[in-house]
């Protein structure tokens, strides 16, 4: 056949993208675990038969962006290419090969077109339990904390390994949750699949190989011009954070050279003794995606896009953990990737990136069972119900950070309503939390707070998976840190910040979480943005009298105004 | 309603308002300008402009059914009224903190949009029900008191009431409006439980929210118009379209005017849904494009596809995520930006993009010559050889090919070494790809496959692209009706009476009390039957039962559809069939193992559609008079050919001309590729039908 043309391949470029959305779209819609249904922690992709990502849904998750780059090379490599058939589906959930930890299952199908391999489809979800000790930071290594698999196939030309299916439900808390996700997983892929063979007859092609050369050149030659347009120069950032016991300092070197960003690690802590260290993949997802917003954000996602962001780290710092290292909670460190890097950024770039911000995720996750220091009601049942929720984001150049909103993750929250049908727990207070952004000329975003407890005849662990008790977000140019986490039990009882903690039948806990750090001197703030905040509550009468210069006077008419709900 | 009615149908949109008047088989049509100040003038002045030509008064109009962009204008816009939200203690915050995520990750920049009501609006009372519907604090009357009078103090005109767990258990919400009733009768109060009865405070606390927020403007305009109308001698009934393509009579509108949200492009929907009765097509694409959007909906068993929840105002490039969630009854679309008016633009990865950046009238594109420099579809348009450029808008425009080569040549050619029929190729292909895309994407939601397929096309820009988006679909068959300018006007006098009554009640297989079920549907067949009686008192009335089932564990169900004989005498083993069919349709594979549930019951009461004239299809017996022959690219074979043009009006039932031509009439140009010939049907219709 004649080589298509280049608007030919345009229209294909799109078609690929639009089949990974549908692809993603589907899991959505058949998936059980609320991680995946409601919040959208997954990702979908389709590759050529080298293993190259052509092109990525954009979902709620970078940091599955180049960790699922890499897993398909893992898949054919283990599987073998004789090994691969029509009707296939591979499933792993290794950290260190799919996306960071055991409690991301990535699956991938391979597919044919007129019998031939013409590429694959992968895609990651995070599901509530693998078993283990359960979703937390506790683990010493990697083995406590769930059910490993290893790259395997989960069918052989269209038939299920049952064999697989029971050990897997005999090692879960939620096994009909955990298998209805693996099947909405391999039903995604056969979405995508469907979507590329009948491209592939359209434009009559045989292969991709055409389409993908087209693809990755112009999308390395884009990233390619973007990063040569920056100026050549290097500089370093440092942030310390909580960690589980110890503080952690993470440690970057920008190096901006020709044709490739650099991102080395080095000095960075070691690895922590619990759950909370990152692999290498992980990292480097977080790294190359805050370099994306901040330099190409319109280019997508693919292996040449990525390819020029290099990320090292020496082996065995917590943002480089090697096998058997615990790495549940890998996303504490990744998620504060992306503010380190940006303190190097800023001095290479000044006015393009925001200020610090709450940074992870604050993650928690309830297991609940009938209560044992009384007898429980006939209906006590036990349950695993894990929950999503964002802290505030670090104030931008020229716009306030944004209220309870992730960033750099991009999942959603569960609606509480949802949550509350998953189990037998009561979220009883989510809010804002006021005076919780840090001050400056754009304010930090809102925290906010939570209170959890559980319904009548339970008790329950919380695992608790919060930072920035210690270390709250810091501020640039002026701006002041945004407001630390707090968490207790409502009589005042003290909680850590991580790990698994016991709450009784009748206690509840409340959680504060961080606001984003402020930006540029809080004196120069517009004066109607100061009124605007007070009269919305998201500052207090203190704060804006104490840290804005507001008269009493002005305080006290915007009261009013609050009383009859105006809107200046 | 009786053949001899006479009936108007009217509809608002943002720039014109088209008025249609039926009397028995006879068809009289207006456009007049849109009056923001006082809509209802627009349609007063419509009304006499269309009885003069019909010859009749308006006191012999039986019936008017109207349908407005007015809701969604006052949304957009937000010129609501000074609205409260009470809400359970602990979720103040819930219109505001939204899903808490970013709808576009990339953006460092992102701003989020603002909820229609700022903090210092919402207020709480301490109370709340739990996931079983239980009570876990009862509310305290005294306490709903002391809000009250806060609240009439501050002088609110509406209120939204939205608890947590409501659609459960909805004594809470009840208790607030007696109160409210007694100490504000003023004051318009809209409840949750009763707006969008379904999980997921967001969705609902914000569709309530959005009711509440139009409801004194809406039921303001709803009441003069009424009164308007009589005093003109139209002293009838007004019925208003609804988002979900049916009708609702003006006081429920009044009461829910949320539910007009988008109802104009329901009525074309329901426009080409009349067509496909017409023609006994079971499933039918419509494709309606305009300046500067593009909207798809499916059609099947000659009915609009319907949804439950959508969204409005979207503030970032129509992006998904970006507008307010709306979950009402609606007819599924897809709305994507892509128009005559969409502008073009090379980007950093030397990719064209269109849209959604319109160049609306003024400018206009390039080709306009009214100073507009920039590429639009248009221009593409213009340059392909498929506009004359003396005749567009018959001939009221006059269009400049050498500024529309210009356009094309500095803004895609230069970057992408293009010559200006190059770039405009390139154009076109991208703006038919994103809409083939939105289709395609849109189908696998909903378990579908577009080759079968007709695509029925309405809309100024819509026949220029049907012809190509067919080709990209597999779509064998399209038809391009004619009144296709007042498709949305005319819809509304096709739209049955419905209703459509909904429960949430979970229930697992493998608890199935089939006489709960029976009884269950049985009231919800009451209700939506009671309430189409009550707009039509004769007609017969018919009910379709739909449950939405789901693995016990997702958080999303499909669509069932069940027959009168399956929902009345219910047995679990028919559910599961049926459920797992329509399953393994759209995903490929059921899962093994697990229980099934159903979460929500529903029931649509309808009267039928009018009986349509089954219209015969005639293949083509005679040759279309030829005027003209030009130069017209053909994407599919990606080279100019020699063209046919021909006059709409001169087609004679069963004339047919071979692709590649062009069909021409004063709204629009029907181009007909290469692979397609065209035929003239009975009613009008031009019938673009793969060769071979």
């Amino acid at each position: 056949m004649t080589q298509p043309s280049n608007v030919a391949y345009q229209v294909m470029w799109n078609r690929l993208i639009s089949a990974v959305e549908e692809q993603a779209q589907a899991l959505v819609r058949t998936a059980f675990s609320t991680s995946v249904r409601e919040a959208g922690d997954l990702s979908a992709g389709v590759y050529d038969t080298q293993g190259r990502m052509l092109a990525q849904a954009v979902t709620g998750t970078p940091g599955h962006v180049n960790a699922m780059a890499d897993a398909v090379a893992h898949f054919i490599r283990r599987i073998g290419r004789q090994n691969i058939f029509p009707g296939d589906v591979y499933i792993t959930n290794d950290p260190w090969e799919g996306t960071g930890h055991l409690h991301d299952i990535t699956m991938v199908t391979p597919s044919f077109h007129n019998d031939v391999l013409v590429g694959f489809f992968a895609c990651t979800a995070h599901v509530v339990d693998i078993g283990g000790r359960g979703f937390g930071a506790d683990a010493n290594s990697v083995y406590e904390e769930g059910l490993y698999l290893p790259i395997m196939k989960f069918a052989e030309r269209g038939t299920v390994d049952e064999t697989m299916i029971r050990i897997i439900r005999g090692n879960v808390r939620e096994p009909d949750q955990l298998v209805g996700d693996i099947y909405a997983l391999a039903s995604c892929n056969e979405i995508g699949h469907r979507r590329l063979t009948a491209m592939m007859a359209e434009f009559g092609l045989d292969n991709l190989d055409g389409i993908a050369g087209y693809i990755l050149e112009n999308s390395r030659r884009a990233t390619l011009e973007r990063i040569n347009a920056l100026p050549h120069a290097e500089a370093s950032g440092e942030m310390t954070v909580d960690g589980f016991d110890t503080p952690i300092t993470l440690r970057v070197q920008l190096s901006i050279e020709k044709d490739r960003i650099l991102s080395d690690f080095d000095g960075t802590t070691g690895l922590d003794k619990k759950g909370i260290n990152c692999p290498l993949v992980y990292t480097k997802a977080y790294a190359c995606y805050a370099l994306k917003c901040a330099i190409a954000p319109e280019i997508p996602n693919n292996a040449a896009s990525l390819a020029p962001f290099e990320v090292t780290a020496p082996e065995n710092s917590i943002v480089h953990a090697l096998h058997p290292a615990p790495v549940a909670l890998r996303h504490i460190v990744g998620h504060f990737v992306p503010d380190v890097v940006y303190a190097a950024l800023d001095q290479i770039l000044p006015g393009v990136v925001p200020a610090e911000g709450a940074g992870c995720l604050c993650n928690f996750q309830v297991s609940l069972r009938p209560r044992s220091d009384a007898p429980a009601p006939a209906d006590a049942v036990r349950s695993e119900v894990l929950t999503f929720n964002s802290g505030g984001s670090g104030a931008r150049p020229a716009h306030d950070g944004l209220n309870a909103t992730a960033f750099p993750s991009g999942v959603m929250t569960m609606p509480i309503e949802a949550t509350e049908h998953a189990g037998p727990v009561i979220i009883w207070r989510k809010e804002l939390r006021p005076d919780s952004g840090g001050l400056g000329t754009y304010r930090g975003g809102l925290g906010q707070v939570m209170e959890v407890g559980a319904r009548d005849g339970h008790e329950f662990d919380i695992s608790a998976m919060f930072d920035r008790v210690d270390h709250p977000a810091r501020g640039r140019r002026g701006g002041t840190a945004g407001a630390p986490t707090t968490i207790a039990q409502d009589d005042g009882t003290p909680m850590r910040g991580k790990g698994k903690q016991f709450i009784p039948h009748d206690r509840r806990v409340q959680m504060a979480f961080p606001g984003g750090a402020g930006y540029g001197d809080p004196q120069a703030r517009d004066k109607s943005l100061v009124r605007r905040d007070l009269l919305r509550g998201y500052i207090s009468p203190e704060t804006a009298r104490d840290a804005y210069g507001m008269s009493e006077a002005d305080i006290a008419r915007i009261e009013t105004a609050r009383k009859s709900g105006d809107e200046r | 309603m009786s053949k001899t009615s006479v009936r108007l149908g009217v509809d608002i949109g943002g720039t014109f308002t088209d008025v249609v008047l039926e009397v028995a088989d006879q068809s009289f049509s207006t456009k007049v300008l849109t009056t923001y100040a006082a809509p209802e003038n627009a349609i007063i002045a419509g009304m006499h402009q269309v009885c003069a030509k019909a010859g009749i008064s308006p006191d012999q109009i039986d019936q008017i059914i109207h349908g407005t962009t007015l809701a969604t204008n006052a949304l957009i816009e937000r010129r609501g009224a000074k609205t409260a939200l009470i809400t359970t203690e602990g979720f103040r915050d819930v219109i505001e903190m939204r899903t808490e995520s970013r709808f576009e990750q990339y953006d460092l920049n992102l701003t989020l949009p603002e909820p229609l009501l700022p903090r210092q609006r919402r207020y709480t009372l301490l109370e709340r029900v739990d996931a079983r519907g239980g009570v876990l604090i009862p509310l305290d009357r005294s306490q709903v008191e002391t809000l009250a009078d806060q609240i009439g103090e501050a002088g609110y005109d509406s209120v939204a009431v939205g608890l947590i767990h409501s659609y459960l258990n909805d004594a809470h919400e009840r208790m607030i409006r007696e109160v409210l009733a007694e100490k504000l009768p003023d004051v318009m109060v809209s409840l949750s439980c009763e707006v969008s009865p379904q999980m997921r405070e967001y969705e609902r606390f914000n569709t309530t929210v959005a009711n509440a927020y139009i409801k004194p403007l809406m039921k303001s305009y709803l009441g003069r118009l009424k009164g308007r109308l009589r005093d003109e001698g139209a002293d009838c009934d007004v019925f208003l379209m609804h988002s979900g393509g049916g009708i609702i009579s003006l006081e429920s509108a009044a009461e829910f005017p949320v539910r007009l949200v988008e109802s104009g492009p329901a009525g074309g929907a329901v426009f080409a849904a009349h067509i496909a009765a017409r023609y006994g097509l079971e499933k039918v694409l419509s494709f309606d494009m305009g300046g500067t959007t593009a909207k798809i909906c499916l059609i099947k068993n000659q009915t609009p596809k319907t949804s439950r929840v959508f969204e409005v105002a979207r503030t970032y490039r129509f992006k998904k995520g970006s507008g307010m969630p709306i979950s009402i009854p609606v007819i599924d679309m897809v709305e994507i930006g892509a128009g005559g008016g969409s502008l073009a633009h090379v980007d950093a990865l030397r990719q064209i993009r269109v849209g959604p950046e319109s160049a609306g009238s003024e400018p206009g594109p390039a080709c306009y010559g009214r100073g507009g420099e920039k590429p639009a579809v248009t221009d593409a348009d213009l340059v392909l050889g498929r506009l004359d450029p003396d005749t567009f808008a018959g001939g009221a425009i006059q269009l400049h090919a050498d500024r529309a080569e210009a356009a094309l040549r500095t803004h895609l050619g230069a970057d992408l070494e293009m010559d200006a029929p190059t770039a405009a190729f390139g154009l076109a292909e991208v703006v038919d790809e994103n809409m083939a895309n939105a289709a395609r994407v849109h189908a696998v939601e909903n378990g579908e496959d577009l080759s079968e397929y007709t695509m029925i096309a309405f809309g100024g820009a819509a026949p220029l692209h049907a012809g190509r988006l067919c080709e990209k679909l597999g779509v064998d068959r399209l038809l391009v009706p004619p009144g296709a300018g007042v498709g949305s006007a005319i819809g509304f006098l096709r739209a049955p009476f419905s209703f459509e009554a909904n429960r949430s009640v979970y229930m697992k297989l493998s608890d199935f009390d089939a006489a709960k079920i029976k009884g269950l549907l049985s009231d919800l067949k009451a209700e939506s039957e009671g309430f189409v009686r009550s707009c039509d008192a004769r007609s017969d009335i018919l009910c379709e039962f739909k449950v939405y089932m789901r693995y016990t564990g997702q958080g999303w169900e499909i669509p069932i559809v069940l027959s009168a004989a399956q929902a009345m005498a219910p047995e679990a083993e028919t559910f599961k069939t049926l459920f797992e069919q329509d399953y393994t349709k759209l995903f490929g594979r059921t899962v093994a193992g697990l229980d099934i549930e159903i979460t929500v019951w529903s029931v649509n009461a309808t009267t039928p559609p009018d009986p349509v004239l089954r219209e015969e299809t005639t293949s083509g017996t005679l040759q279309a008079p030829v005027d003209a022959e030009r130069q017209m690219f053909d994407p599919a074979q990606a080279a100019f050919l020699t063209t046919s043009v021909v006059q709409r009006a001169a087609m004679t039932v069963g004339a047919e001309v071979a692709g590649p031509a062009a069909i021409t009439e004063d709204e629009t140009t029907i181009i007909v590729p290469e692979s397609r010939r065209a035929i003239r049907q009975p009613d009008g219709c031009i019938d673009v039908i793969r060769k071979g």
